[in-house]
């Protein structure tokens, strides 16, 4: 590692950077159900998470080889400054919609970065839009609706076989059963996503020549990629985690277990098969589900409509700023530093609003949502504001 | 453009089949579970055929969540 030059180093630290708040983007889609009906206190609930991330980032490096997987041109080799620019952007976007609490899908912000940076840098025919659409766009429509329905139906199952036996017991059960489901999904959290960083790490090694092409992830790339995603995870986004725990339904344990056995199916199988999905969609579209099916039949449908449109904007909004955060890198060093310090002044004021109103580990099951003034982030779009 | 649909059916049926049942061995357990404890508070024996009944279903959850466990790693 005798030259690392200045753009490789700044890529690997946004890398990180970025993998640091998928973490604690996505703390919410395991345990925010697991918190919300008391089946662990939040911090043994985001430790727990922590951990089994850090463990998911060694169970595979397989998909460390693309980052991608095959949405935009890879064979020509990605510049460091389109990756650099895609990371800024999916960031950016990640840290508003926590700032909002809105549980939004870390993968599709780094997707919409890649495409946007890479129809600025290399053109649009870098994109293959075919493996957009049916990579990206017809699994976002359809997971969180198969998990929904999914767990819609297990959770009138489970009303229906304990609807007999006094509350107390059955429900300490399921507060039991939550703690494996909402660990399963930790556990296959940290290897889908932590892999994303390695990947983005290792492509950018092998084009400043410091790797083989076809190497994998080296020692510490798997373990800096796993640390950074497991702190941010212990980090826990309590904003996102009292949106989905409290803010879409009342949930109570045997919908909690519901949701998140179908959400953890659905993420094993689809991965398995294949489809790289959201996480959070998919764990969203189970607590919607379980909310349908409770006793109650209630959800908050305003805040359904909420995160369906922020959902529809997380690929072009990531997209948008990553294209003009690659137009600017692209004129060298001084574009590239120019935004490095718009990422981190961006980020350092996104921290200082979310501090007037800050959510914690201890009022994290409080109220249902949060609000703040309209802030005109990065994107300036106010769709989104409650 | 080419989609595989029957691919993606296939991913979705296999999703419910599976929520569908662990779901309902899980609730059968932990049914009877409760059927126990209250068999046992009540005075009306041990309620062992019941808890015999609960370690069979969560064993059968927990094989459920040990193949999960080797999907991803085996990946």
């Amino acid at each position: 590692m005798e030259h690392i030059t200045f753009l490789v180093a700044v890529v690997i630290i946004t890398a990180l950077a970025f993998d640091f708040t998928n973490g604690f983007h996505d703390t919410a889609n395991a345990m925010a159900t697991s918190i919300a009906t008391g089946a662990l206190k939040p911090k043994v609930a985001v430790a727990i998470a922590a951990v089994l991330n850090f463990a998911g980032a060694f169970l595979s490096v397989k998909v460390a080889t693309t980052i991608s997987g095959g949405i935009v041109n890879e064979k020509a080799g990605l510049q460091p400054s389109i990756i650099f620019a895609a990371l800024v952007g999916a960031i950016l976007w990640n840290l508003l919609t926590w700032l909002k609490g809105l549980p939004s899908s870390s993968s599709h912000a780094l997707y919409g970065g890649l495409i946007g940076a890479t129809v600025v840098g290399a053109g649009i025919g870098g994109v293959n839009f075919t493996t957009v659409v049916s990579k990206i766009l017809i699994p976002a429509v359809a997971s969180p609706i198969i998990a929904g329905v999914a767990s819609w139906g297990a959770t009138k199952i489970a009303y229906l076989i304990t609807g007999g036996t006094p509350k107390k017991s059955t429900e300490k059960g399921f507060r039991r059963g939550q703690i494996f489901s909402s660990s399963l999904i930790s556990l296959a959290h940290g290897t889908n996503d932590a892999q994303k960083t390695m990947g983005i790490i290792t492509l950018t090694l092998i084009s400043a020549g410091q790797l083989h092409k076809g190497d994998g992830p080296p020692t510490w790339v798997i373990v800096s990629a796993g640390m950074a995603i497991a702190l941010g995870t212990y980090m826990g986004g309590w904003r996102i985690i009292r949106s989905m725990g409290s803010g879409l339904a009342d949930i109570r344990p045997p919908q909690g277990f519901a949701s998140e056995t179908a959400a953890a199916t659905v993420i094993l199988t689809s991965s398995h098969m294949g489809y790289g999905l959201s996480t959070t969609q998919v764990c969203s579209g189970g607590i919607m589900g379980a909310g349908l099916g409770g006793p109650s039949g209630k959800l908050r449908w305003g805040m359904v409509r909420r995160m369906a449109y922020t959902w529809g904007l997380t690929l072009p909004a990531a997209a948008a700023v990553s294209g003009l955060a690659a137009l600017i890198a692209d004129q060298g060093d001084w574009g590239v530093a120019v935004v490095g310090v718009a990422l981190v002044l961006g980020a350092g004021s996104m921290w200082l609003i979310s501090r007037r109103q800050p959510v914690h580990a201890d009022n994290v099951n409080d109220s249902e949502t949060v609000d703040l003034p309209v802030t005109g982030g990065p994107t300036g779009q106010t769709t989104i504001a409650a | 453009m080419h989609i595989k649909w029957a691919a993606l059916a296939e991913t979705a049926g296999v999703s419910l089949a599976i929520t569908l049942a662990v779901v309902t061995v899980f609730a059968l357990g932990n049914l009877a579970l409760s059927r126990r404890e209250a068999a046992v508070e009540a005075g009306t024996g041990k309620g062992t055929p019941a808890l015999v009944a609960a370690g069979l279903c969560f064993a059968a959850c927990a094989a459920a969540v040990a193949y999960g466990i080797s999907l991803i790693a085996a990946k």
